[in-house]
């Protein structure tokens, strides 16, 4: 099996998982126990947040825990609105953001919020004048994406930061999904006031993830209960999750350059192939994160080329897995300019540093016979 | 242009008389002992003053720790060129100009240790304070109280600039001034105690007491944090266990809960002056201010200090609470200190104590318990553990959990 669908899920991490067992066997109490079990545990989680902190350079007390990304996403939008109620109810963001944003936005559009999307050029990146007359006395939120999930295309976050720099009770967002390892995101220091992770993207388990929230900003909790994590996301802490987190993210960051340099081989091997196929247009631009490629074949819908290739072992993806079964919002494509068509046929690899050369040699061999067989069609 | 020396000036030390070379060589040792993860660094120290030289270390990092270390009045960070006008100019006008404030006063003074030089100090002063004038504008000449002072040196091997002056700890070397022992419960008051103790030069060990199972592991554990985050102004701080169930249990039993707290208090100090006696202390230090609870009256205060005639000293006595707090804030005690743990002191805090106990009373109740013995089991159950400035309780933990991330 090539498994080419990473921005939907990672494969867990030997070793990773390795933590996680015995994290889950022998330190069981709750942290917020007062016998000796409770203080073990307690001081490991303290742990997890340190290692995940000084991994991205932040302090640990700017480090949530969560559930993943969907969580993170919903608290940094519901949270800011609550909290910043009294001073506005107008927020900006995009309209290629992951659909835990658009449909937390469009939640609070129903509640009497009022929200500008901002649209994308042809390679995938929002106009920052377009931004600057967006802005309103009002507004208190900007949320933007920092990678998207289905183009790879990056948004220019440092020139937003630049225009939020003169509005600093906006709240800046930064959905860092997709984003974490494979270009560089600089928290400390920056304007960003939230930038939300998730655990399961970066060879983590599956319902892991954190949020940074920048010393100072204030965010209203959604999980409202036991008072974890300082009282601002309640509900038992999934401990050897975060301890078995904190570990991928090691993992992952170890040796970045080096991981980001094979990413972008790989996915060079494979835009050149692909851009030289006949009928083939290839959607991600130039210039975007290092481990997605997403293309598509002369009328042919995206999922017929997933099947055809998953019967070969390997593993592709319409874009988003989140809305590629059920049509929860506009794709990206469209946004960028293509026609519904061509939108319909986008089909996404997305790769992670543990995929090899032969596997993308293997992928080429095996789109040949598609191709070969599939191009004449229609 | 590069800091490569940092020059040191001695606080109240100038005036002590024939002590003075006591007191310069244990600064001097206290430096050397804060500044000792930087391998390479020299220390020399005279008179006047103490040179380090940073053979490369990290200025910054070194002037941060100098900040912590009592004794020092200020210190200069101290830039070196190479020996000619041209290179001095070019870097005194460099160095004002960081510290450029419109309409600033300035002035240059120049010191010669080599005569060999072609320009003699007033010559230097002249050449300097002109370039300056020329260079940064506006800028004037003052020679009484100027904003910025530009030290400059000349020695056989370079000249050497200064302008910054930081000011340092102030105090006295931790270490001049005797060992005291500082009583220390695990609340906001007795860390700042034992911070101003060494600031006047006391060397610390902290005595705690600990009534497992009334006082949690989380309770002995806050207290050695503390007592890790005051080790950072004097070095290793030897911290001193005292097992103190079996006294309060006692007193609980058998005294009348209005006089249980004087009691308990009175059993503490003469705890406490027993260690102090077989550890050489001179003092007995706690972080008592006046009315602040009911053990801090003066009535209270005269029927505990009675079982002792060493020095009680308590340099909170005076203080407001805010002020102690913010002290607290400053070394970074306050945040540790108003964890909410049971100590000692509260487990059994009687609701009405006597804020005006009477000393004979106590002496009449004293007679039901057996002092002599409670103290001697006390004593032999003392665990002692020297605690420096890096010192986690979590440490060891810490190891075990390597292999998880």
């Amino acid at each position: 099996m090539i498994y080419f669908d990473n921005s939907a899920t990672t494969k867990i991490n030997d070793s990773v998982l390795e933590s996680y067992l015995e994290a889950s066997k022998r330190y069981y109490g709750n942290p917020s126990s007062l016998h000796v079990m409770g203080e073990e545990t307690s001081s490991l989680l303290k742990r997890s947040r340190m290692q995940v902190a000084e991994l991205l350079q932040v302090e640990s007390e700017e480090i949530f825990f969560t559930s993943g990304g969907t969580e993170g996403d919903n608290w940094a939008i519901k949270g800011t609105a609550i909290e910043k109620m009294a001073y506005g109810k107008h927020i900006i963001s995009t309209a290629i953001e992951h659909p835990a944003v658009i449909k937390s936005l469009e939640q609070l559009e129903q509640m009497g919020w009022e929200v500008t999307y901002l649209s994308v050029d042809e390679k995938g990146q929002i106009d920052l004048d377009e931004l600057k007359q967006a802005i309103r006395k009002d507004t208190v939120l900007v949320s933007i994406m920092a990678v998207n999930n289905e183009m790879g295309s990056i948004q220019p976050l440092r020139k937003i930061s630049e225009i939020l720099e003169s509005h600093p009770s906006i709240h800046f967002h930064v959905d860092a999904v997709q984003a974490v390892g494979k270009i560089d995101l600089d928290l400390a220091g920056s304007r960003i006031d939230i930038a939300v992770f998730s655990g399961h993207k970066f060879h983590a388990p599956k319902g892991t993830g954190f949020i940074y929230l920048k010393k100072g900003r204030k965010l209203a909790p959604l999980m409202s209960g036991g008072g974890q994590e300082k009282g601002k996301r309640s509900g038992t802490e999934n401990v050897p999750g975060n301890i078995a987190m904190a570990k991928a993210l090691r993992l992952l960051l170890e040796d970045s350059t080096a991981k980001r340099n094979k990413l972008f081989n790989l996915k060079n091997e494979l835009t050149d192939y692909l851009t030289k196929l006949e009928k083939v247009t290839v959607f991600t631009p130039d210039g975007s994160a290092p481990h997605i490629i997403c293309f598509g074949m002369n009328r042919i819908r995206g999922e017929v080329i997933v099947h055809a290739l998953e019967k070969q072992g390997i593993i592709v993806s319409t874009t988003s897995a989140c809305s590629s079964r059920r049509k929860t919002k506009t794709p990206t494509v469209l946004d960028m300019g293509y026609s519904k068509e061509e939108a319909e046929s986008a089909v996404r690899i997305s790769l992670s540093h543990l995929n090899s050369n032969e596997e993308v040699q293997e992928f080429k061999n095996q789109f040949n016979l598609i191709h070969e067989q599939m191009r004449d069609i229609n | 242009m590069q800091i490569t020396e940092i020059l040191v000036r001695y606080g109240e030390l100038s005036t002590k008389g024939k002590n003075r070379k006591f007191f310069i060589k244990k600064l001097h040792r206290n430096v050397r002992t804060h500044l000792r993860q930087f391998n390479t660094v020299k220390i020399s120290s005279n008179r006047d003053r103490m040179h380090i030289d940073l053979n490369e270390e990290d200025a910054d990092a070194v002037m941060a720790e100098l900040k912590d270390v009592f004794g020092i009045q200020s210190f200069s960070p101290v830039v070196k060129v190479e020996k000619t006008l041209e290179e001095a100019k070019k870097a005194v006008v460099h160095l004002v100009k960081q510290q450029f404030t419109e309409n600033m006063t300035f002035k240059i003074m120049t010191r010669r240790a080599d005569h060999d030089f072609k320009y003699d100090t007033n010559e230097m002063n002249r050449l300097l304070g002109t370039e300056v004038e020329k260079a940064v504008q506006p800028v004037s000449v003052k020679m009484k109280n100027p904003d910025v002072t530009v030290r400059v040196e000349v020695r056989k091997d370079g000249i050497f600039i200064s302008v910054d002056t930081l000011s340092g700890a102030g105090g006295l070397p931790v270490g001049t001034s005797g060992k005291g022992m500082l009583m220390l419960s695990g609340g906001i008051d007795s860390p700042v105690a034992g911070y101003l103790s060494m600031k006047r030069g006391m060397s610390i060990e902290a005595v705690h007491f600990h009534s497992p199972p009334y006082t949690s592991p989380q309770a002995l554990k806050k207290a050695k944090d503390l007592t890790a985050k005051i080790a950072r102004f004097g070095g290793d701080v030897t911290f001193l266990e005292v097992p103190f169930t079996e006294i309060q249990e006692e007193i609980k039993k058998v005294i009348p809960e209005a006089y249980s707290m004087t009691i308990t208090r009175r059993m503490m100090l003469r705890l406490t002056d027993a260690i102090r006696g077989h550890r050489n202390g001179l003092a007995i230090i706690n972080g008592e201010s006046l009315g602040q609870v009911a053990s801090q009256t003066l009535e209270s205060m005269t029927a505990i200090n009675e079982v002792t005639n060493t020095p009680v000293l308590r340099p909170l006595i005076s203080m407001d609470k805010n002020d102690i707090i913010k002290i607290a804030q400053d070394i970074d005690t306050f945040d540790l200190a108003v964890q909410p743990y049971e100590d000692c002191c509260t487990v059994f805090a009687p609701s009405r104590p006597k804020t005006k106990p009477r000393l004979h009373k106590v002496r009449e109740l004293e007679e039901e318990l057996d002092i002599e013995g409670m103290m001697q089991r006390a004593l032999d159950g003392i665990v002692d553990t020297v605690i420096g400035k890096h010192s986690d309780s979590e440490q060891s933990n810490e190891d075990a959990f390597d292999s998880l991330f």
